[in-house]
């Protein structure tokens, strides 16, 4: 009987990464469901979802020549996947501010206690190093609809952020 | 008065270009008539183009008013020209673009974020032949570029400009 187990990589950005770390789960005869890479900061993180025949001790040997030679640190968790969710959001946030410590924390803990779950979070810190600017945009969906975050959101634009929020209407044709 | 059965990704016969109607006859204004049924028995469906069902005619239906009246207080900004029977449609002009979130009756698990033009000028015969111009915006406006999309052989998902844009509706397996 096969497993799902999530399987998070992260380590300095080189090239190959990708294609050496698939190749030996593909060779132990592991396989791929959804998976994310990103560079955050120069460094390379991925976390993917794997599946196959084996327990955490024999995928962890099997990821193990890859993140040695290439000095990755690589965690594993089993999980449940076959049954997971992909619920479609119905709000997107836009989020503009000048950089400051709890900007995250303040608008995420508004939405979430106006009920919205997150789906989907990208966040850059842009502009420049003198002048910051905290840019985040994330997917949610509110189950009593968008005008249900009006309140947190007047509350989180007092606070000097700018916070839009946008209504996602899936078209169906 | 029939309810169509719609093709499904991957059928081939989605991918094939669409011939013109050259005859405006009770034939072409029963399809019309079947497709409006098939479109409505699609759950939230704005639009169907002939090809998803299988008969390869430029002919498509597009009705946002399902999604405009809609008991939600924010609604998708559009223009609304009411029922529309577009046979052998034409883009004429286009302006603007503006990304936002598509589904498809004939790719029934995913749904993605498209970029499409904001507001079309449109030229099209109804079923009767009488040839009319339409500019449509917002939401309006891309319905209409999906369904003339389909009549072209091509699928949203050939729009979707990154994996990170396409979000699978339903249960993992």
């Amino acid at each position: 009987m096969s497993h799902w187990f999530m399987v998070t990589v992260v380590g300095q950005d080189q090239p190959g990464i990708v294609a050496r770390v698939s190749r030996a789960l593909a060779d132990g005869g592991w396989g791929l469901g959804e998976s994310s890479m990103t560079r955050l900061g120069g460094n390379f993180s991925i976390m993917m979802m794997v599946e196959g025949v084996g327990d955490e001790a024999s995928l962890a040997q099997v990821m193990e020549p890859v993140g040695s030679a290439l000095g990755l640190h690589i965690h594993i968790d089993s999980i449940q996947a076959e049954l997971h969710q992909h619920p479609s959001p119905n709000v997107q946030i836009r989020v503009y501010g000048a950089d400051r410590t709890g900007i995250v924390a303040d608008v995420t803990g508004g939405l979430a206690a106006a009920g919205m779950t997150i789906l989907d979070l990208n966040s850059e810190v842009s502009g420049t190093d003198d002048d910051p600017v905290y840019v985040m945009i994330l997917d949610g969906f509110v189950k009593d609809g968008v005008e249900a975050l009006d309140r947190a959101v007047a509350e989180l634009n007092k606070k000097g952020l700018k916070v839009d929020v946008e209504p996602i209407e899936v078209l169906m044709g | 008065m029939a309810v169509l059965q719609i093709l499904t990704y991957p059928d081939s016969r989605l991918f094939d270009v669409a011939r013109p109607v050259t005859e405006f006859d009770a034939s072409l204004q029963q399809l019309v008539v079947d497709l409006q049924e098939t479109m409505l028995d699609g759950a939230g469906a704005v639009g169907i183009a002939a090809p998803q069902v299988g008969v390869g005619r430029r002919v498509a239906i597009v009705d946002v008013g399902p999604v405009l009246d809609g008991d939600k207080k924010r609604k998708p900004k559009s223009s609304y020209n009411g029922f529309l029977v577009l046979v052998n449609p034409e883009i004429i002009e286009r302006d603007g673009e503006v990304n936002g979130r598509e589904g498809c009756l004939s790719v029934p698990d995913y749904t993605g974020n498209v970029l499409r033009a904001d507001s079309v000028r449109v030229r099209a015969s109804d079923q009767l032949g009488r040839e009319k111009e339409l500019v449509c915006s917002g939401f309006e406006s891309r319905a209409i570029q999906h369904e003339m999309d389909h009549l072209d052989g091509k699928l949203f998902l050939d729009r979707v400009i990154s994996s990170r844009e396409l979000f699978r509706r339903k249960t993992y397996r």
